[in-house]
């Protein structure tokens, strides 16, 4: 099958003037001299995206993600090579952007539909779909203008997932809404992969990406850096934000990132910048002598929700095969936050446990009664190592992640149960003066 | 689970648009024309009482002014001046209000056009569209009059209306991208589309007859400069058809500062000419209004692919 999009030695310059001469006053004045420079926004980028796929393109900012997407739109020419795009494409990169505030919601979804290339025919067909999908069915003839933001919103996204495209463009819009309106969209995007429709999103979250790419192109400075699967984009893109910050090996073999034996680990704390993914590291000491073969959680407080929530209990199960007798068995947990924060670690030898000889296989189950998080993608790294901590026998990190939300309004990273009472002098003063002169 | 569609030939977006790659678009677009054309029209009279009947307004204060200033007062003469002066009139503001509402669809629409892809062409494109509507509903503004006065016109010259209008909007639509692509790059242009504009409706003979113009160039060598403004034989076709009457006897008093005619008649279509010649002045204008039309196209394709940017 023909790939859904080839992207073929793609380069872009933009010509930035150090002053934007745009009327004809600054034109004449600065006749033939006008100061600018050439800026490639992309450099001889090339690669293919196969139908079916969902590609992630990453980057930091600048790095021409945006700017290859709308060139696959067809907003932007490129300066040189070329796009082929096969099939219907439908191109989100603002919800509800053809949407004019004085038409209504009814004549917008046409306006929008018919921007995007789609026949009003098929708008007729789907019109009560995406009323239903937007929950917008009380103000679809009122002016778009006294719509809240959501409604927006959800319309706009609406109109672009209902009409079929082969293939879709998404630029960030993951991102706004509330939680209800993210998961429908999220819902909506996994409905296209089930359909082997092609998705490019642009994204700079890693958790999106490995939730939902097949592949990904990391860019960087205008330039690919690799086409490759989400945990090695993650990868390539962390070492590109964070040049020369790899982790030191530590001569000892002690584990950075990790709950260290001594319990001597060095601040995690804010100063340090987000680690590389670890895993690298971790990964060339394994020895293998024993095996993590599963690593699965479980809920309890929550059977129905695929999240937690600030509270609830968590266990992690952790299956796994020795290879050898081994004597100094530990397995130990660390929970990182979405940027490499190290937020907790534990081990079974910190916690006074002893398993004395282990062999064959096994599982073991760590018990969390509360979840104290708020908010956020957690990462679980699973470690076994001997009790010295010298030894790694087995190592998962960025594998596992988990989901807290937060139902109440407290903000931050931990939730600290507070209680509060409060006392003041004036409050009753004032009501025995009351009191007294009702009483007079 | 919705089928998807056959993979069909592939896209590409090269560097540059071919122009027949551009027309393509257009054509596949043609849906969104419209729709831009009615948006247009809606969102100009939403929330006004007296909505469409804005567009008639125009052409009816234009009369009573026209009429006090070069009827009453420098008494050109003109019978049945009304119908004289909304004949060319209708015509000259298809041309007009297109290009200056043309002039500034690109910058207006920036949202929109740096965040959806679609053939911009299609914005200018669409200005011209709304012009077109606001001339069929100042044309029963018109026909009402011509009706009324129970008026007799040329059947025989109104054939050639039809085609004027076409490369009226031939030559319309080229000026119309070419100035919304080059609005974007120099902001100047919207205001210089205004003045240029209002000079040439006088130098358009509207509210003037076109003999005062030919009797002044008559003999001269540079007779054919008149020719130059296309705009004069798109005109001179719908007077022709519709006002109908080439000369009249001069019934003006005898102050006549613009009708210089020295004996009894006063003219004021070229006199003698049948539908064919009007047709060949159309002609003209029409292939005018294809080589500007091409020499847009292939400048919007250069630049088309930057406007997201430049906006």
């Amino acid at each position: 099958m023909a790939p859904a999009i080839q992207i073929s030695g793609v380069s872009k310059r933009f010509r930035l003037y150090h002053e934007k001469y745009q009327s004809l006053k600054e034109r004449v004045i600065h006749a033939g001299r006008v100061p600018y420079e050439d800026f490639w926004a992309l450099r001889d980028v090339s690669f293919e995206i196969e139908q079916g796929e969902t590609f992630g393109l990453v980057g930091h900012n600048g790095s021409g993600k945006s700017t290859l997407l709308k060139c696959i739109a067809g907003i932007l020419r490129p300066t040189s090579g070329e796009i082929r795009t096969r099939g219907r494409l439908a191109a989100m990169l603002e919800l509800g952007s053809g949407f004019h505030p004085d038409l209504t919601g009814r004549e917008n979804v046409y306006m929008n539909a018919s921007i995007l290339g789609f026949p009003e025919r098929e708008i007729d067909a789907k019109f009560d779909d995406i009323v239903a999908f937007a929950e917008v069915e009380e103000f679809i003839d009122q002016q778009v203008k006294h719509y809240s933001s959501g409604m927006y919103l959800r319309l706009g996204f609406a109109v672009a997932v209902h009409l079929d495209p082969d293939i879709l463009l998404i630029d960030e819009v993951l991102a706004v809404g509330d939680e209800a309106f993210q998961r429908k969209c999220l819902d909506r995007v996994h409905q296209f992969q089930r359909e082997g429709r092609t998705i490019v999103m642009v994204t700079h979250s890693a958790d999106t990406v490995r939730q939902v790419c097949d592949r990904a192109a990391v860019l960087d400075h205008g330039e690919l850096i690799t086409v490759a699967e989400p945990g090695e984009t993650i990868r390539v893109l962390r070492e590109r934000l964070f040049p020369g910050e790899a982790l030191p090996e530590s001569a000892d073999g002690e584990l950075p990132g990790f709950a260290a034996a001594e319990g001597v680990e060095g601040v995690e704390g804010d100063e340090t910048p987000p680690p590389l993914d670890p895993s690298r590291d971790q990964a060339r000491l394994r020895n293998l002598l024993a095996r993590i073969l599963d690593v699965s959680l479980e809920y309890p407080g929550s059977t129905e929700r695929p999240y937690l929530e600030a509270g609830d209990p968590l266990i992690i199960r952790v299956s796994f095969k020795a290879t050898v007798e081994l004597d100094d068995f530990v397995a130990g947990i660390a929970i990182h936050d979405d940027e490499w924060r190290h937020l907790f670690g534990t081990n079974t030898h910190l916690l006074g446990m002893d398993f004395g000889t282990v062999s064959g296989r096994g599982a073991i189950e760590f018990r969390i009664d509360s979840v104290p998080f708020l908010d956020g993608t957690y990462h679980l790294t699973i470690g076994l190592t001997n009790s010295p901590d010298t030894l790694i026998y087995d190592w998962w990190e960025g594998k596992i992640q988990f989901e807290v939300m937060n139902p109440s309004r407290d903000v931050g990273t931990v939730r600290v149960p507070v209680a509060v009472t409060m006392e003041t002098e004036l409050e009753p003063a004032r009501a025995r003066k009351r009191r007294r002169l009702s009483a007079s | 689970m919705t089928t998807l569609s056959e993979p069909t030939d592939a896209r590409v977006i090269g560097s540059r648009l071919g122009l027949r790659e551009q027309v393509g678009q257009i054509w596949a677009y043609r849906h969104l024309l419209l729709r831009m054309v009615r948006k247009e029209l809606k969102v100009k009279y939403k929330n006004s009482f007296l909505g469409f009947f804005w567009s008639m307004l125009n052409p009816a204060l234009y009369l009573v002014v026209f009429w006090l200033v070069f009827q009453v007062l420098l008494q050109a003469g003109i019978p049945n001046f009304p119908i004289y002066l909304l004949s060319g009139l209708l015509a000259w503001n298809v041309f007009s209000t297109g290009l200056s509402s043309a002039a500034v669809s690109i910058t207006m629409n920036g949202a929109l056009v740096s965040k959806v892809y679609f053939p911009r062409e299609i914005l200018p494109l669409a200005s011209v569209g709304a012009a077109l509507v606001h001339f069929f509903l100042q044309s029963v503004v018109l026909l009402a009059a011509l009706v009324a006065f129970r008026y007799d016109v040329s059947f025989a010259h109104a054939l050639a209306i039809p085609p004027a209008l076409v490369s009226l909007l031939l030559l319309t639509s080229g000026l119309a991208i070419f100035l919304a692509a080059a609005n974007v790059y120099l902001r100047d242009t919207q205001h210089l589309v205004e003045l240029g504009l209002l000079a040439w409706f006088w130098m358009t003979p509207i509210v003037y007859q076109q003999q005062i113009i030919a009797s002044r160039l008559d003999g001269k060598s540079w007779e054919w400069v008149q020719w130059l403004n296309p705009m004069t034989s798109v005109v001179l076709v719908f007077q022709r058809g519709i006002f109908n009457v080439v000369s009249t006897a001069n019934s003006g008093s005898s102050v006549r500062p613009i009708a210089d005619t020295p004996g009894a008649v006063l003219r004021i279509l070229p006199s003698g000419m049948d539908a064919g010649w009007y047709l060949a002045h159309i002609g003209a204008v029409a292939l005018v209004g294809i080589v500007i039309l091409i020499l847009a196209l292939a400048f919007f394709g250069r630049v088309a692919g930057n406007l997201a940017e430049e906006i």
